[in-house]
């Protein structure tokens, strides 16, 4: 492809740009706190503090979808899981993160290894509908649970705390912590994507024959793959809990879902940036225009719509071609 | 758990299923001959019955709403085809998820606009708004009938269409190796849009057909949607054998779940928690289903391609 033959011939540069990306995203992530206390601070915070987690439930979306053709039409489930281990447990006197956040990751992990072992046997589109289907058998049965709030959801009424500190408490320190959070999940999938495991786990998304044939259990390297998405889905949820004080079966619905593979292909798969700037992208847009218009999706839709005619690959894709008209 | 609420609900459950089949009927041709995801299918169906609502308001007349309301509907859906699908065609998957997701956000609030966010209502013939006395003591509202007897006879012109007629060799020659068909002279273009509008009309029929006895309001379309996709993957994807007796599958085992499972769970659960668990596992039912199906069968029950 043009993409591949573009990159070899200046490996350099393109390793530059690599990671101009990422740096110019965190850092304006970090500074945006200097500059709210200029204005409306607790509106911008809680905003951005949004726009972070939902990146990285999308960044973990993007190591299935991007890197392993595995595109899950049920991830918000991951989210719902690690918000209600948050409120459950709150409700039950236990609010230290030195026990919700394990209990969070390991659940959603926990049902990410159970649905994956069911869901990896399934290829393409009828993977898509078998992680639907788990998807909404979590949303059902959240809603089922009568004790804490079945439907209606459950308020949250004491954030999580940190070995006894109340670090979550603040906005500002809030802001932080997904930051860090993100970054970290950022780095991860990095990592992940250029190990030898990630290799394997690429492989596997071009040709799984071949790489079976090589040698590797692809369904393995898959389903690990699989589980790590979804703890980084239970990481995400978590910290929503924490950001809204709230959490409902609302969190795990399909609609839910489609939004977030919508971030993931709005900002462009397979490249890890295009997940954070494509849930940026898709609150920011959503926020601005809601301000706008009560009719703001007649806007939206169509936007998207010209995003997929006009720019296969998303917002990053769309830039890189605009980069290279402009160089000639 | 009495015979005759069995029978009503039996009935229930066929007329979701006959609904199910003419809405997946079009989604698994457009996706199995087409390759296309079509989000958007849902919103065909909404837009039916507003279109009906509003040549009923003109007219006064069912059956001219009806026919006015397919016809439009059918317009609609090639003004569709031309302006966006056309040009994702052979893209990847995800671009025609992206690009009918942001259909189903435009058409959900321009009907809103349109016809304001309150539900509508479309009065039923005055012939067939009676009820009709199955067994002693079973009543039965003739509309539903008439909806069970119209998808049959969809399904039926259906199946003669695609199993004896030429165009119905090419959908089924398509859904089979859509690149084939192409190579041997086939004009594929043009059978993607015959299917294509077919397959908008008929959801438009069965929104037609439905909102007599459901409230036509904004987003309607999205929920079937899903139960659709859960369809035509359970049959396999392009086959309309398979759509039909998953459409049916589902109807029967949604509807039979949600009025009798609080009773089973009272089985082995003390009253409360049945109360509680019963309409849970009901609603979840039709995707544990899908996910044996899946499980047991990864290519659903018929599928159409040696895949």
């Amino acid at each position: 492809m043009a993409d591949a033959a573009l990159s070899t011939s200046a490996p350099r540069r393109s390793l530059l740009a690599g990671n101009a990306l990422p740096v110019a995203i965190f850092l304006i992530f970090a500074l945006v706190p200097l500059f709210a206390t200029f204005r409306a601070e607790a509106y911008v915070l809680s905003l951005v503090t949004r726009v972070m987690i939902f990146a990285i439930a999308a960044l973990a979306l993007d190591l299935l979808i991007g890197y392993g053709a595995l595109v899950s039409f049920g991830h918000a489930a991951f989210m719902g899981l690690g918000a209600y281990a948050v409120g459950i447990l709150s409700s039950h006197g236990i609010q230290d993160a030195l026990i919700s956040l394990p209990v969070a990751l390991g659940v959603s992990a926990l049902f990410a290894l159970l649905t994956g072992i069911v869901c990896l046997r399934t290829k393409g589109v009828y993977f898509i509908m078998i992680t639907l289907a788990f998807g909404q058998m979590a949303y059902f049965t959240a809603s089922s649970l009568a004790p804490y709030g079945g439907d209606d959801g459950l308020t949250i009424r004491v954030r999580s705390t940190l070995a006894g500190f109340p670090i979550f408490s603040g906005d500002r320190s809030l802001y932080y912590i997904c930051l860090i959070c993100l970054l970290g999940a950022y780095l991860l999938c990095r990592a992940l994507v250029g190990s030898r495991f990630g290799r394997v786990y690429r492989g596997a998304r071009e040709n799984p024959l071949r790489v079976s044939t090589i040698g590797f259990e692809v369904y393995r390297y898959q389903l690990v793959a699989y589980v790590i998405a979804g703890a980084l889905g239970g990481l995400s949820g978590f910290l929503l809990g924490n950001a809204t004080d709230f959490v409902s079966p609302a969190y795990m619905s399909w609609q839910r879902s489609g939004e977030l593979l919508i971030m993931v292909i709005f900002g462009g798969i397979g490249t890890l940036n295009g997940a954070i700037v494509g849930a940026a992208a898709f609150l920011l847009v959503e926020e601005w225009l809601s301000g706008i218009t009560e009719h703001w999706k007649v806007i939206f839709g169509p936007l998207l719509v010209l995003v997929a005619v006009f720019a296969p690959g998303g917002l990053l894709g769309l830039a890189a071609r605009l980069r290279r008209m402009i160089r000639g | 758990m009495s015979t005759s609420l069995l029978i009503v609900q039996t009935l229930n459950g066929l007329q979701l299923g006959v609904l199910l089949f003419l809405i997946a009927a079009g989604l698994t041709l457009v996706f199995g001959v087409m390759d296309f995801i079509n989000l958007a299918h849902g919103v065909q169906y909404m837009l039916g019955a507003y279109l009906a609502v509003m040549f009923y308001a003109f007219t006064g007349n069912f059956l001219f709403a009806l026919i006015l309301a397919l016809g439009a509907a059918l317009l609609f859906g090639l003004l569709l085809e031309f302006a966006v699908f056309r040009h994702l065609y052979d893209r990847d998957h995800l671009d025609q998820v992206i690009a009918t997701f942001g259909i189903i956000l435009f058409l959900n609030q321009g009907v809103k606009i349109l016809w304001g966010a309150s539900p509508l209502s479309l009065p039923m013939p005055e012939i067939f708004s009676g009820s009709v006395v199955l067994m002693p003591g079973i009543l039965y509202p003739v509309w539903r009938l008439v909806i069970i007897g119209s998808g049959l006879g969809v399904a039926l012109v259906l199946y003669l269409l695609v199993s004896h007629t030429r165009v119905g060799m090419l959908v089924r020659a398509g859904a089979t190796n859509a690149a084939m068909v192409s190579a041997l002279g086939v004009d594929i273009r043009r059978l993607f849009m015959i299917v294509f509008g077919f397959g908008t009309m008929l959801a438009g029929f069965a929104g037609i057909m439905i909102a007599p006895i459901l409230s036509v309001e904004p987003g309607m379309g999205d929920t079937i949607l899903i139960l659709a996709f859960v369809v035509i993957v359970i049959g396999g994807i392009g086959s309309i054998r398979g759509a039909f007796i998953a459409a049916l599958l589902i109807g029967l085992v949604d509807t039979l779940g949600r009025s009798f499972m609080v009773d089973i769970m009272r089985l082995f659960l003390a009253p409360s928690p049945a109360r509680t668990v019963g309409p849970a596992i009901a609603s979840m039912l039709i995707y544990l289903l899908m996910a044996v199906v899946l499980y047991v069968r990864p290519a659903g029950l018929f599928p159409a391609k040696g895949r």
